[in-house]
């Protein structure tokens, strides 16, 4: 990092911080367009709506049968989050610790689905199970959901994983541990802290996760962002301001678990898991 | 007492790294056979089984049909200006952000989009973008346009959607690989005498290349493969109607299955194809470590 | 299946092997430890002395050969089930568990009583002097505290065996000198087996009832600190064991265990280690402490001064012979380079090695 106190430098610094704070300006603003709206009693043709009322949310809850969404929603994060945690973990550890023929190929099975987007895959993933009768209910959204989580779990584990000495696996063994006691008294303590930021990077994903369980739900297996996008979809039916209220609950669900993520890993981590 | 020395299978694949614990990892590798690789094969099989005509006649009607081999191009016309338009975008603002101590609370910002998806930043510029919307009064009260812009249920919205969620991918994406270049090979560029765009030029952007290979793509990918947003924020019967569109119709609205898995294989192999030669010309370039001789 | 160590009363490597792919890491080692020996492994790096710790502790699986504890085979048990102790290289203690937790371990996995292991832990905490850091986690010790709990965990489940993995090459001159008498006292206080793996020869020497050397994954020698201080078999070992002068010449005679080289023009006596006859090529190798100037004349290695250097009470000296060879050797008076020396030793502390290096 090389500090340089040229004119032409410093324009060029002002213009990209311009930028930039042109990029976040729009972006609070469509945010707080969002919970502005849905605490305006009405909003037409102002910068501020005439009044501000709370009614809304109670509005929204029961029209969008908000209960029922939000408890479906929460039985199905905790069983992708679960899933993929049992499903993901132990292959990580393998994958980690293990150099075995055919590796490369295994590594690039687990990489395939975070690289294709979930549109792509979900087409005929959507068909197999809706032939296989899964889908349309809770189980085929929670498998669908599983595919880019368990290898997204995998892939955020191994450097995990790579970085506790295998000595003190070793260690463990000569003095008596067996598979199992190694798992719960050595490996479990020191992973714990890699498994939780995963899993809760898990949890904000399947959360705002829209293709796969668009395509998989049924009416009564919907999560809250389908029940947001069929919401927008026919906008008109209700008024927009309902219609805001419930993608508040939404962001507010979907930010306090990304706030606690965010006090486990760093932010560039959601994004640079697909890096090789 | 013997002396038999012969070793015996277990420990033999043992040495191979075959024993127990590789076996770990086969609950992961069935579940993704099952769900990700079958699907894809029996979506490609299907697709040649269509409800009528030949084994071809899914992909015969969709290339002789321009409003379902059109949105090839429609897609296209979006998610490349996106991706181009992010990446120039990108790579400044992560040469700006990388000098930065405090990064933490600009990437937490940016980070807000992508986790809160598409949906939502199509519901928040539906109100935001409207002819009533704050972003057309501002425009208005600085009095650079006398009457509102429509950016709504056209290419723009769209568009805009895209780049709002797209940005923070490709940048945060870019700031990651920027972060894994030794600083110490700038700094051995500056005290060699080159100024901040030979540097730039000659040092950090060759280093930086293959990686912004990789970014494309993925950037790419991601807005090809853009729906809720042309649903909601674009005109999904015309300007706007992507590929995922075709697909989504012919599986939900048609109940055409092998239509639509054909319409899927033509999406991953547009978007195969796109990859492939990115990745083919990355090939060309210096792909070695970027840190400063210590590995 | 924990092994019970009354019964054991020697450890047998049986043409012990290890490939990795095609590289041979250890070829057919076989030795026999006896109950209560203390065994240093040593070699340079790369030797495999590393490998035999590893595959003795089950951590690594054979290519060949077996390991025999008395009548048992124990090769293909896993490490859990071998029952042995051992101390790592760089402590691999938990880092996670208090040191008390870190030595009770081994206990824990045997289901040993809860106030029992108690009971032993202390006295293990007692015996490596760590009183008063049970408490502690391992990131708040030092390196030498660190090792007293590697040592106390290795040795609290009185293993049948101890094995020792390089286990002071992370601490300081003074704190190594300080451990090492600490592991041979606790091994004498516990009559324990140890197989101990270091490349320092002092530290072998010094703390072995025998020494193991290994080279390219072959035994060269098992002997006594004595043997290997003075009679190495091989001119590799004696090389290793600091006869660090190496020179070649052609033997003049030999006879019962001595034998006169001609080197140039002079003619050096030695004693031989190996089969040498008149009129073939050997070695002579000289330890540089035994190595010093003479007067001219007298029959000795003449060679040109480089350097000398000073090292409190002697110099030591740098010379190069007329063919090229390398000499180190000890002066009481400071040369000047350029100088020509002739360089001496007695003959009993010369060895002679026939054939080709």
């Amino acid at each position: 990092m090389v500090k340089d106190t040229r004119i032409s430098t410093k324009l060029w610094a002002a213009a990209n911080w311009t930028l930039i704070g042109f990029f976040i300006v729009n972006l609070l603003a469509m945010i707080a367009t969002v919970v502005t709206s849905s605490f305006a009693t009405r909003w037409l043709g102002t910068w501020l709506p005439a009044g501000w009322t709370t009614r809304w949310y109670s509005a929204a809850w029961s029209e969008f049968q908000l209960h029922d969404v939000l408890l479906v929603t929460f039985q199905i994060v905790f069983l992708v989050v679960v899933l993929s945690g049992l499903i993901g973990v132990p292959a990580a550890y393998a994958l980690a610790r293990r150099d075995f023929p055919g590796k490369k190929l295994v590594m690039l099975l687990f990489l395939l689905p975070l690289l294709v987007p979930p549109i792509t895959f979900g087409i005929p993933l959507a068909t197999v199970l809706y032939q296989t009768g899964f889908a349309g209910q809770m189980s085929g959204v929670v498998l669908a959901n599983l595919v880019p989580t368990v290898p997204f779990v995998i892939l955020v584990m191994i450097p995990f994983i790579e970085q506790i000495d295998t000595k003190i696996e070793q260690a463990a063994r000569v003095f008596g541990a067996n598979t199992f006691k190694l798992f719960v008294h050595v490996l479990l303590p020191l992973l714990m802290p890699g498994i939780l930021a995963a899993l809760l990077l898990v949890l904000v994903r399947t959360l705002a996760m829209f293709e796969l369980t668009f395509l998989t739900a049924g009416p009564t297996s919907q999560t809250l962002v389908v029940a947001l996008y069929y919401a927008v979809f026919a906008s008109g039916v209700r008024a927009v301001q309902s219609i805001d209220a419930m993608a508040v609950i939404y962001m507010v669900t979907t930010l306090i678990w990304l706030v606690i993520a965010l006090r486990f890993v760093n932010p560039t981590q959601i994004v640079a898991r697909a890096k090789k | 007492m013997s002396t038999d020395v012969s070793i015996p299978l277990k420990q033999r694949l043992a040495a191979r790294g075959l024993d127990g614990l590789t076996l770990l990892v086969v609950p992961a590798v069935l579940f993704l056979l099952a769900l990700f690789i079958y699907p894809f094969l029996y979506g490609l099989f299907l697709s040649f089984e269509p409800k009528q005509g030949g084994v071809f006649a899914n992909y015969q009607r969709f290339f002789s049909d321009s409003f379902l081999y059109g949105t090839i191009g429609t897609t296209l016309w979006l998610a490349l200006p996106v991706t181009i338009a992010t990446l120039a975008l990108a790579i400044p603002i992560a040469f700006r952000v990388r000098l930065m101590r405090n990064q933490r609370l600009l990437t937490t910002i940016l980070v807000i989009p992508i986790t809160l998806g598409t949906v939502l930043v199509a519901e928040g510029l539906l109100n935001y973008l409207g002819p009533q919307g704050w972003f057309n009064r501002t425009l208005m009260t600085l009095g650079l346009i006398s009457s509102p812009v429509k950016l709504l249920h056209n290419y723009w919205g769209v568009m805009l959607s895209l780049v709002i969620t797209g940005f923070p991918f490709t940048f945060l994406l870019t700031l990651s690989y920027l972060s894994g270049i030794d600083p110490a090979l700038e700094q051995a560029g500056a005290t060699l005498g080159a100024g901040p765009w030979e540097r730039f030029k000659h040092i950090l952007f060759p280093l930086l290349l293959p990686g912004l290979a990789i970014t494309f793509c993925l950037s790419f990918v991601q807005a090809f493969s853009v729906f809720p947003s042309a649903v909601l924020l674009g005109a999904p019967a015309g300007p706007t109607r992507v590929i995922s569109i075709a697909a989504y119709q012919a599986a939900f609205e048609e109940y055409d299955y092998s239509m639509a898995s054909a319409v899927a294989m033509i999406m991953a192999l547009v978007q195969l194809a796109i990859v492939v030669a990115v990745l083919a010309a990355r090939g060309l370039l210096y792909r070695g470590p970027a840190g400063g001789g210590k590995g | 299946m924990t092994i019970n160590a009354a019964s054991f009363r020697e450890l047998r490597l049986d043409r012990l092997s290890r490939d990795f792919g095609s590289h041979n890491a250890l070829k057919d080692v076989s030795l026999t430890i006896g109950k209560g020996e203390f065994i240093a492994l040593l070699g340079p790096s790369g030797c495999g002395k590393s490998t035999t710790l590893n595959l003795i502790a089950g951590l690594l699986p054979a290519t060949g050969g077996g390991i025999w504890l008395d009548d048992k085979r124990i090769d293909p048990l896993r490490p859990e089930e071998r029952g042995f102790g051992m101390v790592f290289q760089n402590y691999a203690l938990f880092p996670h568990m208090s040191v008390n937790r870190n030595i009770g371990f081994g206990l824990k996995m045997r289901g040993v009583p809860r106030a029992e292991i108690d009971r032993r832990v202390a006295e293990a905490a007692a015996l490596v002097r760590l009183q008063g850091q049970t408490e502690k986690l391992p990131g708040q010790l030092s390196g030498g505290q660190q090792q007293r709990v590697a040592i106390a965990r290795a040795i609290v489940v009185e293993p049948p065996l101890v094995l020792m993995d390089e286990p002071l090459s992370n601490l300081d001159a003074k704190l190594r000198l300080e451990m090492r008498a600490e592991i041979r006292r606790i091994h004498n206080t516990l009559g324990a087996t140890t197989i101990y793996v270091t490349h320092d020869q002092e530290e072998a020497l010094s703390l072995a009832d025998r020494i193991v050397v290994l080279r390219d994954g072959v035994v060269r020698q098992v002997g006594t600190p004595e043997d290997l201080f003075s009679r190495p078999d091989h001119l590799d070992v004696a090389e290793f064991m600091g006869f660090r002068n190496k020179v070649k010449g052609q033997v003049a005679s030999a006879a019962e265990g001595r034998a006169t080289v001609a080197v140039g023009e002079a003619q050096i006596a030695g004693r031989t280690r190996n089969a040498v006859t008149a009129g073939a090529e050997a070695w002579l190798a000289i330890r540089p402490e035994d190595l010093h100037p003479v007067a001219a004349g007298q029959p000795g290695l003449t060679a040109q001064v480089v350097s000398t250097e000073f090292r409190g009470r002697e110099f030591v000296g740098f010379a190069r012979m007329a063919d090229g060879t390398d000499l180190s050797f000890l002066a009481h008076d400071k040369l000047s380079p350029g100088e020509t020396v002739t360089l001496a030793a007695e003959p009993d502390r010369v060895l002679v090695y026939g054939g080709a290096a």
